[in-house]
């Protein structure tokens, strides 16, 4: 397989069964988790579960005002790094033209300037929060090998793609197989990590909220 | 009761349902739980952060709900749980955890983590890993009516005492009264003026009430220890004494597990809903505050605080009543930084009051409490958990601190409006 048929494989048959596999695998990984289930509450209810638990699902991104610096630090990296990977991905008008040819559909792309200071910021963020990761006595205490290992897994489609787009490295033909490849990885990624809380934290938010509601405790 | 590590596995999977296994999944290890809570906060030990307390379970978890630990454990590839990391895990669990739930209000991705701590208790009691503190009380509560020893004997002498002292008749097994009062023990052994309080504050009110012979504590030390069976028991005596007496509601008393354990737990620990409501005393109060039928007189112009027990409040819903009822009587008060919701525990709620190996660490952890009192200035403390206040009490004590604590229902009888 010459680099260029390696490259149709990897935009075409490799990307299909990649994203086959998150699709399928966080299906099945939010069905279990709702199939679990849980006890109906015989207590009488105070307040309601479904309202509190959707306000839940959005007010929780609004931590606590009180935090110590190495909370804010995380959480001003943690959102830098969240919005400018999603910027990077749904406003790149390269990715655009890729989601239009599967979707049917597209949407604006922002200049390729915005993209440049959201990718290098999204880098910069990641790397800080993996020196803190290691550096921070708590952070470091709670990470294990799938910390680093999702870590690398979102960094490298981040990286591969800023170098595709500054002519950095290989061929363009290579690189570009490299990006695609990297993205699979990720996607391959998400159903069997932690990357699955893409999706698990809003059921978590609803749980928490439902609870709190349930009780009649605005939280 | 018969303890072994594979009971407690076992336990331990029994709880793991569809929200945990979710909180689990959701987990991104950012730790900023830690900043949430007060042993964390006030140690900065960070084996103390709220969701490492959970590691143990967490590890079953992953074991035996996910797609490689599944697989690692089936080639032996994986860490199995053991009877000496949860006899480590100990002191996690119980000593430095108060279940104030602050932590699960402070979790970004949403994990409720005291829902998970009580669970994993559950678990660390079957495999043997729970306080010899905790179960002792347990214990006594179970043979005796109480985890302090405390018998309904005791009661009586009070309730004389009172009546002497009011000059008003207390019911005691009165069929068909509307409302059963539940006490806790630490109101019965050091904070009995709540027994003439209540009768001063009812005769007033023209509340129609009883006190029940087999069923007047509502300390839940069962819940506290994890053992779902024994809490169950003692909620169950409860609830056989207001089917008895055929009441439309129990009052649960100045006492923040006694409240989740009757109110939230209760029902689900039987099996059945209850024939009657549950009301928190300051939830009846403020009723009948609102309803005109709480008159009081005269105001108290102390410089006074309300510190909000965890269970009432953050896990429990009753937030703007005592400071309803705390306005009618006071005119100088004033709210804590983070009031409500947000409030830090006293450091001994989820039976951490009860581990005497646990003082020292609960000391340290007082401080969150201090600097919140530091800020303020004030000279009492007004609270409604029996508890806490023996904990703010032992705390102010350690700290050379000269604030008072009073109960809130105790306040508002000193405030009833005479008879007209």
């Amino acid at each position: 397989m010459n680099p260029q048929e390696l490259l149709l494989w990897v935009r075409g048959t490799g990307l299909q069964l990649a994203t086959a596999v998150c699709v399928l695998g966080m299906t099945y990984r939010l069905l279990h988790l709702a199939l679990l289930g849980r006890k109906k509450n015989l207590a009488e209810a105070r307040g309601s579960e479904w309202g509190p638990g959707l306000r839940t699902m959005w007010r929780r991104s609004f931590v606590l005002p009180e935090l110590s610096a190495r909370g804010k630090f995380t959480v001003v990296a943690g959102y830098t790094f969240h919005f400018g990977f999603f910027i990077t991905l749904l406003f790149l008008s390269q990715h655009i033209a890729m989601l239009r040819a599967v979707l049917g559909f597209g949407w604006p792309a922002l200049p390729h300037s915005a993209i440049e200071i959201a990718a290098i910021l999204t880098l910069a963020a990641m790397i800080a929060l993996l020196v803190h990761r290691y550096m921070d006595p708590v952070k470091r205490m709670l990470s294990g090998f799938e910390d680093y290992l999702t870590w690398l897994l979102t960094f490298l489609p981040l990286l591969s793609g800023f170098m595709l787009l500054h002519g950095i490295g290989p061929a363009y033909t290579q690189m570009l197989t490299l990006h695609l490849l990297s993205v699979e990885l990720l996607l391959i990624a998400i159903p069997f990590t932690k990357l699955a809380h893409m999706l698990t934290t809003f059921s978590a938010r609803w749980y928490n909220g439902a609870f709190a509601g349930y009780k009649g405790v605005k939280a | 009761m018969t303890t072994s590590l594979q009971g407690g596995i076992n336990r331990m999977m029994e709880q793991i349902d569809g929200p945990i296994a979710t909180f689990f999944s959701s987990c991104v290890h950012c730790g900023l739980c830690a900043d949430a809570c007060l042993f964390y906060t006030e140690t900065q030990n960070p084996k103390y952060t709220p969701i490492h307390k959970l590691e143990p379970m967490r590890r079953l978890w992953q074991q035996e709900f996910t797609f490689w630990g599944k697989l690692m454990s089936r080639l032996g590839l994986s860490k199995p749980v053991t009877d000496a990391e949860l006899a480590a895990w100990e002191p996690l669990v119980y000593d430095s955890c108060t279940m104030c739930g602050r932590c699960s209000l402070a979790c970004p991705v949403g994990n409720d983590i005291v829902y998970m701590v009580r669970k994993m208790r559950e678990g660390m009691v079957v495999s043997g890993h729970a306080p010899d503190d905790i179960k002792g009380a347990t214990q006594r509560a179970i043979e005796l009516g109480g985890p302090m020893g405390i018998t309904f004997a005791t009661l009586q002498a009070h309730i004389k005492h009172a009546e002497k002292e009011t000059g008003l008749t207390i019911p005691v097994d009165q069929i068909g009264a509307d409302y059963m009062m539940v006490l806790s023990s630490a109101e019965i052994a050091d904070f009995s003026e709540i027994i003439p309080a209540v009768t001063r504050i009812f005769d007033h009110a023209k509340v129609s009430w009883t006190f029940a012979s087999d069923g007047f504590e509502g300390t839940n030390s069962g819940m506290q220890l994890g053992s779902s069976d024994l809490a169950a028991e003692l909620v169950g005596r409860l609830v056989k004494a207001a089917e008895r007496l055929k009441v439309k509601y129990v009052i649960s008393p100045e006492c923040g597990h006694a409240y989740t354990a009757l109110r939230w737990e209760g029902p689900n620990l039987i099996g059945r809903p209850y024939p009657f409501k549950v009301v928190h005393i300051i939830e009846l109060l403020d009723e009948l505050r609102a309803a005109g039928r709480l008159r009081t007189e005269g105001m108290d112009d102390t410089r006074l605080t309300f510190h909000d027990p965890c269970q009432m409040v953050r896990r429990g819903g009753v937030v703007e009543q005592p400071r309803k009822l705390l306005k009618q009587v006071a005119s100088n008060f004033v709210e804590m930084p983070n009031p409500g919701v947000q409030n830090w525990c006293c450091g001994g709620g989820g039976g951490v009051s009860a581990i005497e190996r646990a003082e020292p660490l609960r000391q340290v952890a007082f401080k969150r409490k201090k600097s919140q009192l530091d800020a303020i200035n004030v000279n009492t403390i007004v609270t409604s958990c029996s508890n806490c206040r023996n904990v703010l009490q032992d705390g102010l004590e350690h700290y050379h601190m000269p604030q008072q604590v009073v109960g809130l229902t105790e306040l508002i009888a000193e405030h009833l409006a005479e008879k007209k």
